[in-house]
């Protein structure tokens, strides 16, 4: 798992632009879940207006500190704003589509 | 009182962590135990986060011990304000990397969880966190916050418990707060997961005053003070008491002061009081108490020491235009610093903050003696058994640094034995006890002044008079002549009387004799005349007895010469 393109799409390019950061410890097992997940979710939802950003605390722990960051996985969304904090392998694609703002919240 | 811990350190085998805040080592018998947790618990506004960042600091102030600060509660920036009175500067101490803060914010509104996760991301967070600074102290400031953030209960306790196994293995010395829950230590339990040390804080209020507390719940593997001792906070951080471990080990001097009153120092066996001991002048209202006090104070000053007088009564002006009152100019050693007022009213903080503010005073200032004027105010604050033990700590500091401390009480009501006992219950730590006591007689008051005890002294077991006039303290004999004790203008009048009588008895004597001198001389001269009567009688009897043997001569010649005549025979 290597950190992905970490261009952004600006918000004048065509649809909205989903800028996506995944913090994870390591290649555990659950890391590479959420990565899995996370990725199919948004070929579903997102098709081409999505930007996955991988960070790896273990590499960059200071980010942890910077980014508030207590749980792993955690998925934040950088944009568009409100940011939006997701802990969990994001199994729950329901959840994961509520925390979004992709669903409405019940 | 009980000697409860002896000053020893580290004879428990368990290395120690020490923490530097004032009195907390000493209950500790040394520390933290070093390289494990520590749980502080207690209610919200208890201190649990002051202290915590004041091992912090003093860690890397005081011990070359850098530490990480982590607060699940604050930010770094309100964590650097809320401690900015306390002189800490932990906003430099975080510039030269000797403390790292570290603000935890998570809000639970932000958080979707969406399938299983741990904390690991807290784990690297401190970790990188110690490894950046070389951390030997860690504390864990409001831990309990995650589990307010975090929807899984269960997955917060795993990892937490996890947590605190990590930072054993980390080798750091960690002080973990958490909230005081109802029926547990804390609301979450913590206290199941730090096992080696557990401290409660208190904060509770007593007829409107504050008071603080610190316990220590437990200590695995070492000796602890097991009391609830009172705690402070102030501009200096932390202060747990007692500062000086309370025991019965310090050295009595043999040597006298001068209680500035000389006929006092007489009735005290010659010297005065004992050096480094403790003094209790008890009594009504206006029976001279403070002026008695102020006697000694001057006593001191005058021989060159310092003297810390504490007055819970009176402004340091009001004491000096009293004392001058009597004769005591008290302002040349206030210029030489050797006296040193202190005017605090009692109710204005807690006994705790008393007996710390005392104990920086005397710690500044070293005096020879303390006067405290008077401590029954010092019952508006506490109840008796508090008072009572802080008394019982003055006395106990003022004793092991060799100081003579001098307490005044009030006592009510004016029956002597009523008022041969004090209100605070600290008779029995007081080596010497003076009573002065008014009595009312022929439309006065007037003051008398007793020894009721004085240890180790053969004091005088009479009463005085004690007069204050413009010139200063005076103790005169009472008069006890008819049996009853007569003082003031009563006794002056008494005296008099009694010279009156006296001059009257002289004359009558002197009468007496000169009416018997008369007697004598009168008999004697009835005696001379009497034995000139007796001489005349012999006189007459002598003649008597001549003239008749004349006769008998006579008679015999006649008869011999009638005979020869009649020629018979």
């Amino acid at each position: 798992m290597n950190q992905t393109d970490t261009t952004l799409h600006g918000p004048d390019e065509a649809g909205p632009g989903w800028c996506l950061r995944l913090y994870v410890a390591g290649q555990s097992p659950r890391s590479l879940r959420a990565f899995e997940n996370l990725k199919a979710l948004c070929e579903t939802h997102l098709a081409g207006h999505y930007d996955i950003e991988i960070v790896d605390l273990l590499e960059n722990p200071r980010l942890a500190r910077g980014d508030q960051i207590v749980a792993v996985p955690t998925l934040v969304r950088k944009l568009p704003e409100p940011v939006r904090k997701i802990i969990g392998d994001l199994s729950n694609t329901e959840r994961v589509l509520v925390g979004l703002d992709l669903r409405p919240r019940r | 009182m009980q000697t409860e811990f002896p000053n020893e350190t580290g004879q428990t085998g368990i290395a120690k962590c020490r923490t530097g805040i004032r009195g907390l080592d000493e209950i500790t018998g040394g520390g933290l135990p070093r390289g494990r947790p520590t749980l502080i618990g207690g209610a919200a506004g208890c201190g649990k986060t002051l202290l915590a960042m004041e091992f912090v600091v003093r860690g890397a102030r005081e011990f070359d011990e850098p530490g990480v600060f982590m607060a699940f509660e604050e930010s770094e920036e309100e964590l650097i304000a809320n401690v900015e009175s306390l002189g800490f500067a932990l906003d430099a101490l975080v510039e030269q990397n000797r403390i790292l803060l570290d603000g935890v914010r998570i809000e639970r509104g932000e958080i979707e969880e969406t399938g299983e996760y741990d904390l690991e991301g807290l784990f690297v967070r401190l970790g990188s966190a110690i490894a950046e600074i070389g951390a030997k102290r860690v504390a864990l400031d409001g831990v309990d916050a995650l589990f307010a953030a975090l929807p899984s209960e269960a997955i917060v306790r795993a990892e937490l418990r996890r947590l605190f196994r990590w930072l054993k293995d980390q080798g750091v010395t960690a002080v973990i707060t958490g909230e005081q829950g109802e029926k547990t230590l804390t609301r979450h339990g913590l206290e199941e997961y730090v096992s080696d040390c557990v401290i409660f804080l208190d904060h509770r209020m007593t007829n409107q005053v504050a008071t603080r507390r610190l316990r220590i719940v437990k200590y695995r593997g070492s000796r602890h003070g097991t009391n609830e001792y009172p705690t402070l906070i102030d501009q200096e951080g932390f202060s747990v008491l007692p500062i000086s471990s309370v025991s019965l080990s310090h050295r009595v001097s043999r040597e006298y002061v001068s209680t500035g009153i000389p006929r006092l120092d007489t009735m005290l066996g010659g010297g005065g009081y004992f050096k480094g001991s403790s003094v209790l002048l008890s009594g009504t209202s206006g029976a001279g108490k403070s002026s008695i006090a102020t006697a000694f104070a001057d006593g001191v000053c005058r021989r060159g020491e310092r003297c810390l007088f504490w007055s819970s009564e009176e402004s340091p002006d009001q004491i000096l235009r009293n004392m001058a009152s009597i004769g005591f100019d008290l302002q040349p050693y206030i210029d030489r610093g050797l006296l040193v007022c202190h005017a605090v009213r009692p109710t204005l903080y807690g006994l705790e903050n008393h007996l710390v503010s005392l104990h920086r005073l005397v710690e500044s200032i070293r005096p020879a003696a303390v006067i405290l004027d008077p401590i029954t105010n010092f019952a508006a604050v506490g109840d008796t058994a508090e008072v009572k033990t802080m008394l019982t700590r003055i006395i106990d500091f003022l004793k092991g640094a060799g100081i003579t401390g001098l307490f005044t009480s009030l006592t009510q009501g004016s029956e002597p034995f009523h008022s041969e006992r004090t209100d605070e219950g600290v008779s029995s730590l007081i080596d010497t006890w003076l009573m002065l006591q008014m009595v009312q007689s022929a439309g006065e008051r007037n003051r008398l002044l007793y020894v009721l005890k004085s240890r180790g002294m053969a004091h005088s077991n009479q009463v005085r008079e004690l007069v204050l006039d413009n010139e200063g303290i005076h103790l005169s004999d009472v008069y006890t002549g008819t049996g009853e004790v007569l003082t003031g203008a009563a006794r002056i009048a008494q005296e008099t009387r009694d010279q009156a009588n006296n001059v009257a008895a002289r004359k009558a004597h002197v009468r007496e004799q000169r009416a018997l001198q008369l007697k004598r001389r009168d008999l004697m001269a009835r005696i001379q005349s009497l034995e000139a009567q007796l001489v005349a009688i012999d006189e007459d009897a002598a003649f008597a007895t001549a003239e008749e043997a004349q006769r008998v001569v006579n008679a015999a010649h006649d008869e011999a010469a009638m005979f020869h005549a009649r020629g018979a025979d």
